[in-house]
């Protein structure tokens, strides 16, 4: 179309000579040789022109300013590409290895760009509309690996200069016509909200995420993703309100405000579950192996959450062998292949926490009655012998932890509740708004003052440094609080040289498992049909990893199935043969 | 509303299905109309896009439950830190969705800084300024409470101020919508130039003598009386409950003479149907009737509808005094029933001028020995309780420790009543004896005397 638009307009370049021209976005001819934009303007607007709204135009390499309130143009994967290296600097900050910000990271980004066709690529395959010069600039850049166009910005601060955009960019990305397009401050705000993109994968906030955690893994950092989550939500890593760090050109407003504003904290399945698309999108090679020593490896992660939980360290023997004899202390299981289907995706954390649940129904059967007789025990041992380790009480440990338990609950419900979610910055959906918002915020502003002067409480101090641990429990205290040097002599008993439970029954949560891929769960959590004692341990869990209950449930359910599979199929087929009697809720089956 | 036409375009599927296969069946049915299936509505599906707002949401709502908690158990400084964060949720969605909690902020912040014992008056004008501007649909809502807080504070002139500016207020047709509002705003102001002439009035009756300031002041006063009147005698008209409206107009109107006016308000403001039921509109009427010397007709009148209104209401002591001196029948035996229902409530129970007006009457018919069914009539549907409520031997115990001539009316009733053998009158009357008290003895004689009179009243009915 621009060959034909084009055609009447035979002058020579002013500058190099040539008759060459092509249109810009502003609708004026420019150079194709040079790149020299001239003064004159296509006259006549064509039909054809307005039907097809989408028009092909090509951006400058540097940013136009034609916006009057000073903002610049700007594309969503701009934003996200900001938001990114936020996040990243936060990590890096918090001592994740320097390699991860501009080899992982930056790399998984240059892919998705490429992938989803937004740079580093020839136009896309659907689009009618040729264009002109663009493809042959796109073409440049792929050619030039060394070209520092994105890696250059991700490590570029802001100081260095204005944000920059190469034609890489915005060649891609067609923009819509001023008379389609819905307000947005970014280039394609809109287009970028209506494409059916079924086929790329969409950046969105959570996303953001997923890619940091997907660079973690890749590098195997010691951290978990509840635990990168919870960083998220206490403000070490940036994510909510994260544009006030965008440049002050970059202008945010209508659609972008629906892209790049959360009003909600990230869910770990989204996030989880968006992490393994991407991974498969970007076709990622298999990750490097998950081995013993990796911190996320179920042995390291149950210590850990044995330590927080404040249960006895012989406990961690006991994981180990449960890890050992279902197999899931394998490289192979652990480490992530993207792609491959026919493998179950890792939740390395909830998996632990679920091995140490198992453990604790192996040992103590928590149906609300042997636990407690059992502590009842352990009592009376306790109260006639001092001499060695106290054997552990497991109404002591329930007293102590669900104390702290609830005063950690009572603050961090507190703290949501009081969590401030708007920034300085304002934002508003169009300027026409802008001054209600702008008297709205400032409103807000007053009330705060004023009122924070009546609440007493000075203004939070400094947000206290990232922990890996929520609850901590201290040998050193002497009140008896840590159960770390407890014994499990009170339900272990020595059979032929080894020591093995006392107690000879079990419970199943579960006795078939509903298909993942159909049903969305492995298992159905609810919590009355449960021992309470269960449940309070799911409920510490469900604290320290901030996930719901019911997704350590399924992991319980999982691993129990691969514990008891030889015996539960025996039983499945004998209860076939019976005609299906109907069966109870849980099952006991004997253990191992 | 896509739901809507959704359901509209199944439905029909849905029937032309039957008729077909009906028709198969059998064709006689086919002629009978099948009645259009119409799907209920299903509860909205949760859409992911609603799903982002949840968190924003649900935060705040947790806040406000906080702010809740607090308020009731009068933590105003938690409440006041919880509000801080509360006043987020102003700004819900950055451009047009309807704003909820500023009227739950304006609520809440008031009864905060009211409460608070950091917070100054002026603090609190400055806050209730912002709210002005928050919803003009409540504008002049916030005004009226603002007024009330700067009275309640003594800052009557600060008061008068924002009343006539609220007055003064225009916002296009919010200004018709809040018709309602403006009234009672000059009827505020009307009432705060009602306190400036009886101010001006107080000072006239203190320098009756002074002849030169007198003509100043009456001026002034009069002046006032205008302002007042006008807006006054514009709320009393609209149906409502207007009781210290009403009062002071009645009060203008009196202190110029104009009686029938104030009559008329009186009357209309007791007996117009629409507006709604009020006791003190009658007590209005009756002691205004009592002022300018009546006639008992006139004044039994008020006081009856007064008595179907609030039968526990203090002026029934009064109502069965006149209708005691009646004599008609008819009323003197209204009496009767105007004081037992009157001693139903517990309020009464340790009254003892409302005995003494029992026990006069009752005596009265004893010894008359006429209209003693009146008793048995008022007596038959409190037999079962009244023993219990009122002559129980504790009640005996106790009225006769605190009050000697209460127990004196109430052991007489109970006599009358119950019979000399009942537990209060022997107690009480034991008591008596013992104490060498005159008029306890001559009780006793009394219902002694005239004990077969409670087997007739307490026995089946003539």
């Amino acid at each position: 179309m621009d060959e034909e638009d084009t055609r009447d307009f035979n002058e020579r370049c002013a500058q190099c000579s040539e008759v060459n021209w092509g249109l810009t976005d502003g609708g004026r001819f420019y150079c194709r040789s040079c790149h020299n934009v001239t003064e004159r303007a296509r006259e006549v607007v064509n039909t054809d022109f307005i039907t097809n709204s989408r028009v092909q135009t090509i951006s400058k390499g540097l940013k136009k300013q034609e916006k009057n309130d000073g903002g610049c143009e700007w594309y969503i994967c701009e934003g996200f590409q900001l938001v990114l290296k936020k996040q990243v600097e936060a990590l890096e900050a918090l001592g994740v290895c320097p390699q991860m910000k501009d080899e992982i990271l930056c790399n998984f980004w240059r892919c998705y760009l490429q992938k989803s066709k937004q740079a580093y690529c020839k136009r896309p395959a659907g689009e009618t509309v040729k264009t002109l010069s663009v493809c042959e600039s796109s073409t440049d850049v792929d050619s030039d690996p060394e070209r520092p166009s994105l890696l250059h910005l991700l490590s570029l601060s802001e100081s260095e200069g204005d944000l920059q955009t190469d034609c890489s960019f915005a060649s891609s990305v067609s923009k819509v016509s001023e008379s389609t397009s819905v307000y947005s401050g970014s280039v394609d705000g809109s287009l970028y909200l209506m494409k059916n993109q079924k086929e790329k994968l969409r950046m969105t906030m959570p996303m953001t995420l997923s890619f940091c955690y997907l660079a973690l893994l890749w590098v195997r950092e010691p951290i978990t993703l509840s635990e990168f989550l919870r960083f998220v939500v206490e403000g070490h890593i940036p994510y909510m309100n994260v544009f006030q760090h965008f440049p002050e050109k970059m202008k945010l407003c209508g659609l972008d405000l629906k892209i790049f504003c959360v009003e909600s904290w990230p869910e770990y399945k989204e996030v989880f579950n968006k992490m393994h698309e991407l991974a498969a999108f970007l076709d990622l090679p298999r990750f490097p192996d998950i081995t013993e020593s990796c911190f996320l490896h179920p042995d390291m992660l149950c210590m850990k959450y044995l330590m927080e939980a404040n249960l006895p360290d012989e406990l961690h023997n006991w994981t180990c062998r449960v890890v050992k004899k279902i197999g899931i202390g394998e490289v192979d299981f652990l480490t992530l292949t993207p792609g491959n289907k026919s493998t179950r995706k890792v939740k390395y954390d909830v998996l632990a926490a679920a091995v140490i649940v198992v453990v604790l129904k192996l040992l103590f059967l928590l149906d609300d009655h042997y636990e407690w007789l059992l502590s009842e025990f352990a009592e009376e041992r306790n109260k006639n012998n001092t001499e060695g380790g106290p054997y552990f009480e497991f109404k002591k440990w329930y007293e102590v932890v669900k104390h702290s338990l609830d005063v950690e609950q009572k603050k961090l419900d507190e703290e949501k509740a009081k969590y401030l979610w708007r920034c300085e910055k304002p934002l508003f959906y169009s300027v026409k708004n802008k001054s209600k918002v702008l008297k709205r915020r400032q409103m807000v502003v007053n009330l705060q003052n004023q009122f924070g002067k009546l609440s007493g409480s000075v203004q939070r101090a400094e947000k206290p440094n990232p922990s890996s641990f929520q609850l901590s429990w201290s040998e050193e205290n002497t009140d008896g609080s840590c159960f770390h040097g407890h014994s499990l002599k009170g339900v272990l008993q020595e059979k032929c040289g080894l020591l093995t439970v006392m107690n000879p029954d079990y419970w199943l949560c579960t006795v078939k498992l509903c298909n993942e891929k159909l049903c969305g769960h492995l298992a159905h959590y609810r919590e009355v049909e449960f021992p309470q004692s269960y449940h309070f341990v799911l409920g510490l869990f469900s604290f320290l990893l901030r996930i719901q209950p019911s997704y350590i449930h399924d992991e319980v359910c999982m691993i129990e199935h691969r514990l008891f599979n030889k015996k539960l199929c025996k039983k499945l087929k004998y209860n076939t043969v019976l005609r299906k009697i109907k069966r109870p809720k849980t099952s006991s089956v004997k253990p191992m | 509303m896509d739901s809507l036409l959704e359901d509209y375009e199944e439905a029909p599927a849905v029937v032309v299905g039957r008729k077909r296969r009906r028709r198969r069946r059998s064709p006689a049915t086919q002629a009978a109309l099948q009645p259009l299936l119409h799907l209920p509505f299903l509860p909205p599906q949760p859409v992911s896009s609603n799903e982002h707002k949840l968190s924003f949401k649900k935060s705040k709502e947790a806040c406000l439950s906080y702010i809740q908690d607090a308020l009731l158990q009068k933590q105003w400084k938690r409440a006041a830190e919880f509000l801080t964060c509360y006043v987020e949720s102003l700004e819900k969605d950055y451009s047009r969705e309807h704003i909820g909690p500023s009227e739950m902020i304006w609520r809440i912040g008031t009864e905060i800084l009211w409460h608070h014992s950091q917070s100054r008056m002026k603090e609190f004008s400055c806050f209730m300024e912002q709210m002005k501007t928050l919803g003009v649909k409540r504008y002049l809502k916030v005004c009226l409470e603002h007024v009330f807080h700067l009275l309640c504070n003594g800052q009557i002139d600060e008061a008068y101020q924002n009343l006539s500016l609220a007055e003064s207020w225009r916002f296009g047709e919010q200004t018709a919508i809040q018709d309602k509002e403006i009234k009672l705003i000059q009827a505020y102001r009307g009432l705060l130039d009602y306190c400036s002439w009886s101010n001006q009035k107080k000072i006239l009756l203190e320098h009756g003598e002074d002849g030169f300031a007198d003509l100043a002041v009456e001026r002034e006063m009069h002046n006032y009386f205008r302002k007042a009147a006008v807006n006054l005698k514009e709320i009393i008209k609209i149906p409502g409950v207007w009781d210290v409206f009403v009062k002071c107009y009645v009060d203008l109107l009196e202190f110029y003479g104009e009686h029938n006016e104030a009559r008329q308000v009186l009357n209309e403001y007791a007996y117009n149907s629409k507006f709604p039921a009020n006791p003190n509109a009658h007590v209005y009427l009756y002691q205004f009737l009592k002022r300018q010397g009546e006639s008992k007709k006139s004044l039994i009148s008020a006081l009856k509808i007064l008595h179907d209104i609030v039968p526990s209401h203090e002026l029934m002591i009064d109502f069965n005094t006149m209708l005691q001196k009646s004599k008609k029948r008819k009323k003197r035996q209204m009496g009767l029933e105007v004081i037992f229902a009157a001693l139903d409530y517990v309020g009464w129970k340790e009254n003892a001028k409302a005995w003494s007006c029992l026990a006069r009457q009752v005596k009265q018919i004893v010894i008359s020995e006429k209209h003693l069914d009146w008793i048995k009539q008022e007596w038959n549907s409190r037999k079962d309780w009244w023993p219990d409520f009122h002559f129980s031997r504790y009640l005996a115990k106790r009225n006769w420790q605190e009050n000697k001539s209460l127990s004196h009316e109430k052991a007489l009733v109970a006599g009358i009543l119950l019979g000399k053998d009942c537990k209060y009158f022997k107690y009480v009357s034991h008591q008596g004896c013992k104490a060498r008290l005159k008029r306890f003895r001559m009780l006793k004689k009394f219902v002694t005397r005239h004990n077969p009179v409670y087997l007739r009243i307490s026995g089946p009915p003539d």
